[in-house]
């Protein structure tokens, strides 16, 4: 599993603030982050974009709902996630593979949790099925 | 405007089966402001379709291109460049965008990536809501300005039905009924006096019923 990618889109307020100290020692997965000036940034073509990049799992991390530096931002971070995890059920990539989390930037053990959290989501999904080698669906008719 | 939304990807990709190459094609008019074809939304879709496709051992080359409408023809033919090889297209346009993107090039597949849904307003960011029937004949003026055609259920002409109760109609609590709203808006104007008025029986020739209707302009055209 240590070739599985997973893309972090991470608010630079609170949760990249606790990424400093990276993933822990025992988690092999490789974790690229995206800095986010807020997690309502966060736009549904930069999560498919993700996927279609390579990431077998994507994650946004933002500020606790009741402490958003921004007020609303990751409430409306959550919001998109939920819009496009339907999609990416509807395109059999599997919205199980979108997270969000809530992150304060005090509390640096908690993105230590999250890498964690994220190489178990993948041990027990596998890789992104947009891989190359993995089995397609059966298709036919021409259009 | 005409409010839409995007179908499902699974009927969008069944639609386009088989072909190699697509345009996905966005529309900058009215689905770009009720948010669900303008350029943001032809590139979700750009990029849905290709990892459904993918994931279904069906590889798909996808281009976008985004123009300010599909309903006008100097906008029309600025696709024409982006059709050169294509095997359908995905329209993001409403129901009027792929019809005339289809008569303009008729040897092209056009798919709608939006089901069409009405005529209305944007009452708060992310809620649209039905305000227009186009039925041809307006009667805003004598109703203050809120619609019997379409925002009574029942379309009533002259005031509400028994089902009218609290200022609610039969429906849905959700739903106010239009002549309580129309009401309170004359009496609000001073004007309750419009309320006695007998507005005679809609002439519904004016509506779609004789088919599809045309406007000429001759003072405009050229």
């Amino acid at each position: 599993m240590s070739d599985v990618k997973v893309v972090g889109f991470v608010c630079r307020l609170c949760a990249l603030i606790s990424s400093d100290l990276g993933p822990p020692a025992d988690v092999t997965i490789k974790i690229e982050t995206v800095e986010l000036p807020c997690a309502g940034k966060v736009d549904g073509r930069l999560l498919l974009e993700a996927f279609e990049k390579g990431a077998d799992a994507v994650f946004v991390a933002g500020c606790p709902e009741h402490e958003c530096m921004n007020v609303k931002g990751s409430s409306r971070a959550r919001k998109r996630l939920e819009h496009i995890k339907e999609m990416l059920d509807q395109v059999g990539v599997g919205g199980d593979r979108l997270v969000m989390y809530n992150v304060s930037g005090t509390h640096g053990p908690r993105f230590a949790q999250i890498a964690r959290d994220m190489a178990g989501l993948l041990e027990k999904l596998g890789p992104s099925p947009l891989r190359p080698g993995r089995p397609r669906k059966e298709t036919s008719q021409a259009i | 405007m005409i409010v839409a939304e995007i179908k499902p990807i699974e009927e969008i990709a069944e639609a386009i089966k088989g072909a190699k190459k697509v345009l996905v094609a966005g529309c900058g008019g009215c689905v770009t402001v009720c948010l669900s074809g303008g350029q943001k939304e032809t590139d979700i879709m750009a990029s849905a379709l290709r990892m459904k496709m993918k994931v279904d051992g069906q590889p798909l080359e996808i281009e976008t291109a985004t123009y300010e409408r599909q309903c006008d023809p100097e906008y029309v033919i600025r696709f024409k460049e982006h059709l050169q090889d294509v095997d359908a297209v995905v329209s993001m346009a409403c129901g009027v965008g792929v019809q005339f993107m289809a008569e303009n090039y008729p040897e092209i597949i056009f798919v709608p990536g939006q089901n069409t849904k009405f005529a209305g307003a944007a009452i708060e960011h992310g809620i649209w809501e039905e305000r227009c029937m186009l039925c041809g004949e307006c009667v805003l003026a004598k109703t203050g300005g809120v619609c019997p055609v379409i925002r009574c259920s029942k379309s009533l002409m002259n005031g509400p039905c028994g089902g009218s109760q609290n200022g609610v109609c039969e429906i849905s609590k959700d739903t106010p009924c239009a002549w309580q709203l129309i009401y309170d808006r004359l009496k609000g104007q001073g004007r309750l006096d419009m309320m006695t008025e007998v507005l005679p029986a809609k002439n519904w020739s004016k509506n779609r019923d004789g088919g599809p209707r045309k406007i000429v302009r001759e003072d405009v055209r050229l």
